[in-house]
C-alpha cells in the first residue's frame, strides 16, 4: 500500500554542520536521503520504517573529488554517472567502474549515490566487492567529530554497520595501487541489465618479480555482509604466478564465506559458482603479462 | 513544520510553480500537481522506466524523486519533445517505424531515446539497447523502437 504522505517529513539542511546538528539533536529520528533509489522504493510501497527524512543531496561537502598522487578521495554523494565520469577511476580503478556500470540502468546510475550503495548494506551490493579489494577507508562525521573507518571493517553483520546514528558517510577513501597490478571484477546475475547478482567478485593483486605480494578479493552475495576472502588470499599470497594453489584457494574460499538459499539462487550454486569465478580469476592472473 | 512547501521547477522551458507535500512524488506532481499526463507511472519503483524525464538534465525515475529534492530543478517530460505542433525527430521515427503498440511505454522511451541520442548521436544497436535498458515494453518486442532510434541517427549523419 502506498505511503500516506502526512505520516512523513523531510527537511533538506543546506551545510553539514546544520546537517550534524540535527543528527545530534534527535539521534536516530532522521533518516538520511541521498539519491533515493532504495529509499524511494520502500517509502512508495509504504515500507519504509523512518517517518522523517534528512536530503543530503543539498550538501556540498558531501561532493567533490580530491585526486592525490597516492589516493582518491570522493565524497558519498557521487553517482554512478558522475564515478563513470572520472578520469581517475578508469585508471586506477577500473573495477569500480565494472561495479558502476553492473549497477542498474542509466536512471539509476544517474540518482544512486556511492555513499547510498554503502549504508543501505545489500550483501548483493554491486560496489563493495570493488571497495573491499582496493582497500578502501570510509569516513564518519558527526557534531561528535570526524573518523576514519577500513571499510572491510565496516560491515559487522546483516545491515549492521560501524555507524552511529548521528553519524553520516562523509567520503570514501581509496588508496592508489603502485607498481604491477591486476584487477578483476565478476558479477554473475540473470541478466545484464537492471539483475540482483547472484555471486559478485572483485581482485586486486600486486605482483612483483612474477610473485603475487598482494591480493586482496572481495566478495558479494555470499554472506550476510560483502566480505574479503581472507583465506583464499591467503593461500596465494607469496606464491609464483606459474604455481598458483588454484584447487587450494577453491577450498579455503568456502571456508571464508556462508551462502544461503533465496529466490535468486541456492547456497550451493553460490558455493560452485564462487570456487568457479575465484579459479578464473586465478588463471588470468597466473596468465598476467608481468613485462 | 507546514505540511506543503511551494516547489518552482523549470518544466519544458516555462517556469512553473506549484504547492505540494515535499515527499511528494516528482511524477505525481507533474502528472496531478501539473497536469502533465504524458509521464507514466508503470511500476513506482524505479524498473519500467515508464515515469521517465529529464531532471537537470539526466534522466531520473521521477517515482523515485521526492519534491523537494527537484526544488529549484529543470525538468523536461515527453511534452516538451515536439516544437508545438511539429514532433521532434525521434517522435517522427516513431511512428514511421511503428515503434509504439499499446503506447504505455512510449513517454519514457522517447525520453530515454532522446537522452542518449543528446549524449550519442550516432548509437550502434548496443549502445541503444544499453542507452534503453531501463525501459522496459510489454509489446513491441523492442526492434522497432532501436530501429526507430538508429533511424534518428542515420538522418543525423546524412544532414
Ligand atoms: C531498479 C533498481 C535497480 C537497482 N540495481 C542495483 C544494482 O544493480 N546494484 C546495486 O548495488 N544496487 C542496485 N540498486 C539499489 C540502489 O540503486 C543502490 O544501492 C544505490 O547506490 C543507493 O544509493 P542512493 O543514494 O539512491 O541511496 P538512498 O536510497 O538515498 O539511501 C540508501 C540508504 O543509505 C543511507 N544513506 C545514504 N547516504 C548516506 C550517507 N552519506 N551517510 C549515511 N547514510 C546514508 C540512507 O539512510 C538509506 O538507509 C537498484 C535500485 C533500483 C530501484
Ligand atoms: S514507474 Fe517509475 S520506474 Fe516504473
Ligand atoms: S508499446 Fe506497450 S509497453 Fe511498449
Amino acid at each position: 500500500m502506498r505511503a500516506f504522505l502526512p505520516d512523513y517529513a523531510i527537511q533538506a539542511p543546506g551545510t553539514l554542520d546544520e546537517a550534524l546538528r540535527m543528527l545530534a539533536a534527535e539521534p536516530g529520528a532522521w533518516t538520511p536521503i541521498a539519491g533515493g533509489t532504495d529509499l524511494m522504493v520502500l517509502f512508495n510501497a509504504g515500507r519504509l520504517p523512518g517517518r522523517r527524512l534528512l536530503d543530503l543531496s543539498r550538501i556540498y561537502e558531501l561532493r567533490g573529488i580530491e585526486d592525490d598522487p597516492s589516493r582518491l578521495s570522493l565524497g558519498s554523494l557521487i553517482t554512478y554517472t558522475e564515478l563513470l565520469e572520472q578520469r581517475a577511476v578508469h585508471q586506477f580503478f577500473p573495477n569500480l567502474v565494472k561495479s558502476a556500470r553492473a549497477t542498474g540502468a542509466l536512471a539509476i546510475q544517474n540518482r544512486g549515490t556511492l555513499g547510498g550503495n554503502i549504508v543501505n548494506a545489500s550483501p548483493a551490493a554491486d560496489t563493495p566487492p570493488s571497495l573491499l579489494a582496493y582497500g578502501a577507508e570510509v569516513q564518519l562525521v558527526s557534531a561528535r567529530g570526524s573518523r576514519w573507518v577500513a571499510y572491510d571493517a565496516f560491515h559487522q553483520g546483516y545491515k549492521k554497520m560501524d555507524l552511529a546514528p548521528d553519524e553520516l558517510v562523509a567520503r570514501i577513501r581509496l588508496p592508489k595501487p603502485q607498481g604491477l597490478g591486476f584487477h578483476f571484477y565478476r558479477k554473475v546475475g540473470t541478466r545484464q541489465a537492471q539483475a540482483i547478482s547472484k555471486v559478485c567478485l572483485a581482485a586486486y593483486a600486486r605482483i612483483q618479480d612474477r610473485v603475487v605480494t598482494e591480493l586482496r578479493v572481495g566478495l558479494g552475495s555470499v554472506a550476510p555482509v560483502p566480505l574479503r576472502a581472507r583465506r583464499a588470499e591467503a593461500a596465494v599470497v607469496g606464491r609464483a604466478l606459474d604455481a598458483l594453489p588454484i584447487e587450494e584457494a577453491r577450498r579455503a574460499v568456502l571456508e571464508d564465506i556462508s551462502p544461503i538459499d533465496d529466490i535468486r539462487a541456492s547456497a550451493h550454486y553460490r558455493q560452485v559458482v564462487t570456487g568457479n569465478v575465484l579459479a578464473q580469476m586465478l588463471k588470468e592472473l597466473g596468465a598476467a603479462r608481468t613485462a | 513544520m507546514p505540511e506543503t512547501i511551494t516547489l518552482t521547477l523549470q518544466v519544458n522551458g516555462a517556469r512553473r510553480t506549484v504547492d505540494t507535500h515535499p515527499m511528494a512524488r516528482l511524477l505525481d506532481v507533474l502528472r496531478d500537481g501539473l497536469r502533465l499526463t504524458g509521464t507514466k507511472e508503470g511500476c513506482g519503483e524505479g524498473e519500467c522506466g515508464a515515469c521517465s524525464v529529464l531532471l537537470n538534465g539526466r534522466v531520473v525515475n521521477s517515482c523515485l524523486v521526492p519534491a523537494l529534492q527537484a526544488q529549484d530543478g529543470v525538468v523536461v517530460t515527453v511534452e516538451g519533445l515536439a516544437e508545438g505542433e511539429a514532433l521532434s525527430p525521434i517522435q517522427d521515427a516513431f511512428l514511421v517505424h511503428n515503434a509504439a503498440q499499446c503506447g504505455f511505454c512510449t513517454p519514457g522511451m522517447l525520453i530515454a531515446a532522446d537522452d542518449l541520442l543528446r549524449r550519442c548521436p550516432n548509437p550502434d544497436k548496443e549502445q541503444v539497447q544499453a542507452g534503453l535498458a531501463g525501459n522496459l515494453c510489454r509489446c513491441t518486442g523492442y526492434s522497432k523502437i532501436v530501429d526507430a532510434v538508429r533511424s534518428v541517427a542515420r538522418q543525423g549523419e546524412v544532414r
